[in-house]
């Protein structure tokens, strides 16, 4: 039976196609399954957070989690050294780090796709100096840049967010001009420049939708990466300020707190350990599912 | 479990044992990386802890444990009635550190002290300049340059300091790190072999302790000094372990990795006082945390204004969540432990119904204000930003509304001396020595406006109070015109003065002989270990 | 390749055993890499020109200089000239191998630099050897056994590994190891009992060299927790590399003659599948470099490993302009000489990609 309905749903083209591989990987859908969690715990984070994240009680600081000694149950992960609710903290805090992925993301994708589809496209000197500029980029760790440019902009999540879409520009340039140079020379593309079609029309509506597989594969490990680099910014006290419920922020305030309350250093930790996991499985399924050399195995 | 480390631990104490029958190390987890090894041209605390305390002596010095000063290289001295001429007799027989790389071969003679002064003011000193960059902030931040007539050798043991203008904190001056006195015939082989720079890298002066060796951020090695003029060390070796995470440190000291610790973080005290093997050492900072108000921008002019401010912010809480406890409440721009500290002064109340009432009394409706958090901890103020959130809701209940703002740290210690600063701004001082002249006309004088007078009054009750006792060799004297001056600040209240913090000093039971500074140095002399 | 660009067939071998073209290749490497360098000097020169805040400043900390004084210094530092002449000074620096002083310490970067970078590196080979010595067994068994459980938790772990915050699993390792079982020490590089000559810089032969019992192991139980740390990344991405670089070989034709010949597996896994499948992997180490850089920055700053990565760090919260400055060039030649020593092993390896 499962045979004969995959024979049917083969022909179908686009979603269907892609949800059918997508969905054989089993750890692609438990990621998108915890991503849509996240997601859900982040839009409707008023609703869903037991207390306002940054309401201090003074009563209860350094409260351990519920579930241990001296623990209560309507703070279940513990306060934090002012009395602010942890797990309130981190419902917000998902909030920030789905943010940071989203705009770094569609950053550095859009100005990689625009500058790698112009040295693929033009190639010639407009090529070499961009790819020159790429290669000063990848010459730096891109950690230390994106420390080094946070430090020059002031630190704050926004210019976190720029610093790290800047580092991770080079991947999506050099990603696009590969796929373009190495289908600008195709036959469709061929027939449509000998059919009239402008340079813009060349590059955008030929080009690029037949590009898009690994650059949205490439896209989904940004947005893991994207998450990561600003928490470790946020650690180094170049990211997201305190009191802002960032996690890698939230961590490094816990840092002094390392011997005397493990609740405020593991939690902040674990979330993005999670996150990063769910969006890395999904990232794997869309490889499977959108690489057609893959698939072919 | 512990047994691994603990087995580790015995095998290097046992090596260590076999190397040298009688060698005693004493380790201290220090917080940072000295800046270099010549006290004059730096500010830091940890550059003084190890090059100033360790290596260096100074013509007076404070007593341990104290303010006062006592007699160091300058065995005795004469202030000329007018207050300008100060002459030195110096401790006749002092030797230089002999080390692998200097052999001394005469004893400190006022041409060292000449040299240990000039170097730093006289622009045609070739040491003045020796390393790109030289500059000596001390020196002029406490405005010697200005103040210095010269210093002149009257004969080899004698040396005369003339001023421009009597200026009774001198003495005090003297006693602080970077006026330390070096040798001259080191310099003088430096010179000549080209190699000034290794002045700051290695080291040699009259100290407790001769410098072995530097590795970066990682360690500082001293022995005793056999000829020490105060008498041989009882303990053999001294390491600064360079630990720069307090919590590392703490983890460190309970580990038996070192045998002090700086600087510990406030909430792992309870911790650590937990530990049977560990004595906690506190003593009250001589420092003072404060918020500025901007007095040049209305409705910050009006004193009633401020009075109201500082009555809705309950300081306490501040105390307990920034410090754990470890601070007291402020009342005074001056530390406790301070001569002249005036306990007679009445403290604001925290009564948020009586500010709201003052506030409205004074016509101030809906204030809105800024309220400036530094972003870095320092000694007096762990956590501004916590602090001004405290104070933002504390504030709330009596209608203003708080914006914190930040920046970083150069640009902060700028803008916020600036005479049009939007806000209040948290800041604080850590005494230099203990004069409370280096706090009271410093921080609050009329010269200060738009400098280091972050609320930018001038006062001219105060400012003539603090003025006359600067003139004033008389000890009781100038106490009295100090405690006048606080009365004044009190009323006019252009700080609301937050906590003094108490200075925590964790260390090993084994630890005996160690005493803290008031002025928050770390000084290894005299300390000596258990077996 | 002149006159042989068009012949196809046996010239592609006549072609490995000249060493002109491989000449050539690693020449044509180096001139793109020197305007490369002048771009990041550039870069590095014009960052530190753009930081809010003056290093000045904070030299004397919360007392406040007078003006005359800060102009004075900022001149007497050269940093009053204008931003050209400064420029074309550092670089006529950096030809001469000056890369300034330190505002702070007032040493010499360079100094400091070769200081400490021994430190960095020994912690970087350790981890890599880590993450190769336990990766490419991981992968090769996960290709093997594909779609068992074996291969689904190795590779579970590996992308773990692959997500992990290592600034957390730092400090989740210290609380465990360090505080809870109190196995290893928190942080340093060797027992402060123990003092022995610098002569290599590297730890753990230098305490081999001194000849003092038990200062080998104490620099190795130092060494563990940072080593786990910094190699936990390249380790997933190494195990997950060979996994798919082994699948592709494995599925080859000449993998199943040799399998249908009747090989042992060992001998086929071992020697022919293997030694095809690690030519992507050693790219992939060669590419763990800035990796394991942008790591170090993490770790050091953790178990407060005196390398570069923590003397950058603290250098950038300093505003140490001529460190952040030397640091951030030196790094950067760094990677770009590793890299290219990587591309032209690669072309050893591989020449079909010397063009």
């Amino acid at each position: 039976m499962a045979v004969a309905e995959i024979k049917t749903t083969k022909p179908q083209t686009g979603f269907a196609e892609f949800w059918f591989y997508f969905s054989r990987n089993k750890g692609a859908v438990m990621g998108l399954a915890v991503f849509l969690i996240i997601l859900f715990v982040a839009v409707f984070a008023a609703f869903v957070a037991p207390h306002s994240p940054s309401i201090q009680n003074r009563d209860v600081l350094l409260l351990p989690p519920g579930w241990t000694q001296g623990g209560q149950w309507t703070y279940l992960l513990g306060t934090d050294a002012v009395g602010r609710d942890i797990l309130s903290r981190l419902i917000y805090g998902a909030r920030f780090s789905l943010f940071i992925g989203l705009v770094v993301v569609t950053l550095s994708v859009i100005s990689g796709v625009l500058v790698g589809l112009i040295a693929g496209y033009f190639r010639g000197r407009t090529d070499t100096i961009i790819m020159r500029v790429m290669d000063i980029i990848l010459a730096f760790p891109s950690l230390l840049l994106a420390l080094v440019l946070v430090a020059v902009l002031g630190p704050g999540l926004v210019n976190a967010m720029i610093a790290i879409s800047l580092v991770n520009l080079p991947h999506f340039v050099r990603l696009t001009r590969a796929a373009v140079m190495s289908e600008r020379t195709k036959d469709y593309v061929i027939a449509s420049r000998v059919a009239g079609a402008g340079t813009l029309r060349l590059m955008f509506l030929t080009i690029l939708p037949n590009c898009l597989a690994p650059l949205i594969v490439q896209a989904t490990l940004a947005f893991s990466a994207a998450i990561l680099d600003a928490a470790a910014l946020g650690f180094l006290g170049m990211g997201a300020q305190p009191p802002t419920p960032e996690w890698g922020t939230m961590l490094a305030e816990a840092r002094e707190f390392i011997q005397r309350a493990w609740w405020v250093v593991t939690f902040p930790g674990l979330a993005i350990l999670v996150t990063v996991i769910a969006i890395n499985l999904m990232g794997d399924g869309l490889r499977d599912a959108l690489d057609p050399k893959l698939k072919r195995s | 479990m512990k047994k691994l480390s603990t087995l580790l631990a015995a095998t290097a104490i046992a090596t260590l044992m076999a190397g040298s029958a009688w060698s005693k190390t004493f380790v201290y987890c220090s917080e940072a990386s000295p800046e270099g090894f010549d006290p004059g041209m730096y500010t830091g605390g940890q550059t003084f802890d190890a090059a100033a305390h360790t290596v260096y002596n100074r013509l007076v010095e404070f007593k341990r444990g104290t303010t006062e000063i006592e007699p160091a290289l300058a065995e005795s001295w004469e202030i000329s009635a007018d207050g300008k001429e100060y002459t030195f007799k110096l401790r006749p027989g002092v030797k230089f550190q002999t080390t692998e790389y200097f052999t001394p071969t005469r004893e400190l003679n006022a041409d060292d002290v000449i040299f240990s002064f000039e170097r730093q003011y006289k622009a045609d000193n070739a040491w003045n300049k020796y390393v790109p960059g030289a500059s000596w902030e001390y020196f002029s931040g406490m405005g010697l340059p200005d103040l210095l007539e010269k210093v002149e050798k009257v004969d080899d043991l004698t040396v005369k300091i003339v001023l421009k203008r009597p200026e009774a904190p001198l003495l005090a001056n003297l006693g602080m790190p970077f006026i330390s006195i070096l040798s001259k015939e080191y310099a003088d082989k430096l010179q000549a072999e080209g190699k000034m720079e290794l002045m700051n890298q290695q080291p040699l002066g009259t100290g407790p302790f001769t410098f072995v060796a530097y590795q970066p951020d990682a360690a500082i090695r001293y022995k005793a000094n056999p000829d020490y003029w105060g008498g041989k060390q009882k303990i053999d070796d001294l390491v600064f372990a360079i630990t720069t995470d307090a919590a590392v440190r703490a983890q460190k000291l309970k580990a038996g990795e070192c045998h002090l610790m700086s600087y510990p973080n406030a909430a792992d005290v309870a911790e650590l006082k937990a530990d049977p093997n560990l004595h906690i050492s506190e003593q009250a900072g001589l420092n003072v945390s404060y918020l500025a108000y901007n007095t040049l921008v209305p409705p910050f002019d009006k004193a009633e204004v401020r009075k109201a401010l500082n009555m809705a912010v309950n300081r306490q809480a501040i105390v307990d969540a920034v410090f754990q406890g470890a601070a007291t409440v402020a009342k005074n721009p001056i530390p406790p432990t301070m001569w002249s500290y005036n306990d007679k002064v009445e403290d604001d109340k925290y009564d948020p119904e009586a500010a709201k009432k003052m506030l409205e009394d004074a016509g101030v409706k809906d204030l809105k204000m800024k309220i400036w958090a530094m972003p870095v901890a320092r000694p007096y103020m762990l956590n501004a930003r916590r602090a001004a959130e405290l104070m933002q809701a504390d504030l709330a209940k009596i209608g203003v509304t708080v914006e914190i703002v930040s920046y970083e740290w150069a640009e902060y210690l700028k803008l916020s001396s600036a005479k049009d600063r939007d806000g209040a701004a948290i800041l604080g001082w850590t005494g230099d020595n203990g004069d409370p002249d280096n706090f009271l006309d410093t921080l609050l004088g009329c010269d200060a406006v738009g400098g280091n007078n972050r609320a930018q009054w001038c006062n001219k009750e105060f400012d003539d109070l603090v003025t006359k006792a600067k003139e004033t060799s008389d000890v009781a004297e100038r106490t009295k015109l100090y405690e006048e001056a606080q009365i004044v600040f009190k009323k006019e209240a252009p700080w609301n003065t937050l906590d003094h913090s108490l200075a925590v000093v964790p260390m090993s039971k084994k630890v005996s002989g160690f005493v803290q500074s008031p002025l928050g140095d770390f000084v290894f002399e005299g300390v000596d270990i258990a077996e | 390749m002149a006159g042989g660009s068009k012949t196809f067939g046996p010239s592609v071998f006549q072609r490995k055993k000249g060493l002109a073209p491989m000449l050539r290749f690693i020449f044509g490497r180096l001139a793109v890499l020197i305007p490369t360098f002048l771009g990041v000097s550039l870069i590095a020169f014009s960052f530190i020109r753009l930081l809010p805040g003056d290093p000045v400043m904070l030299m004397s900390g919360e007392r406040v200089m007078a003006p005359e004084r800060h102009a004075e210094l900022m001149h007497q530092l050269g940093l009053d000239r204008p931003m050209y002449v400064q420029y074309f000074d550092y670089l006529g620096g950096l030809v001469t191998g000056d890369f300034g002083s330190s505002i702070v310490t007032k040493r010499p970067v360079l100094d400091d630099f070769i200081n400490l970078f021994p430190a960095t590196l020994e912690l970087s080979i350790c981890a890599i050897i880590v993450a190769v010595l336990l990766g490419i067994p991981a992968g090769v068994i996960a290709a093997v056994k594909r779609g068992t459980w074996l291969d689904q938790s190795l590779m579970g772990v590996a992308l773990i590994g692959y997500s992990m915050p290592i600034f957390w699993w730092g400090l989740l390792l210290i609380i465990f190891f360090s505080g809870y079982l109190g196995w290893t020490p928190v942080s340093g590089r060797i027992s402060m009992m123990y003092f022995f000559p610098q002569v290599t810089g590297f730890m753990l032969i230098d305490s081999l060299i001194s000849g003092q019992a038990g200062a080998f192991r104490s620099a190795v139980s130092y060494l563990i927790l940072p080593t786990i740390v910094l190699a936990t990344i390249p380790l997933a991405v190494i195990a997950r590399q060979t996994r798919s670089a082994m699948l592709e070989v494995l599925g080859e034709d000449y993998v199943r003659t040799a399998r249908s010949k009747g090989l042992s597996p060992v001998r086929v896994i071992g020697i022919h599948a293997l030694r095809n499948a690690l030519i992507p992997v050693i790219t992939t180490i060669g590419l763990q470099v800035g990796v394991l850089l942008a790591g170090a920055i993490l770790t050091e700053t953790i178990f407060s490993w005196p390398g570069i990565g923590k003397w950058m760090v603290d250098s950038v919260f300093k505003r140490d302009y001529q460190v952040v400055q030397g640091g951030l060039m030196l790094i950067a030649a760094m990677i770009m000489i590793i890299n290219l020593i990587v591309d032209v092993l690669y072309g050893f390896i591989n020449p079909r990609i010397r063009h």
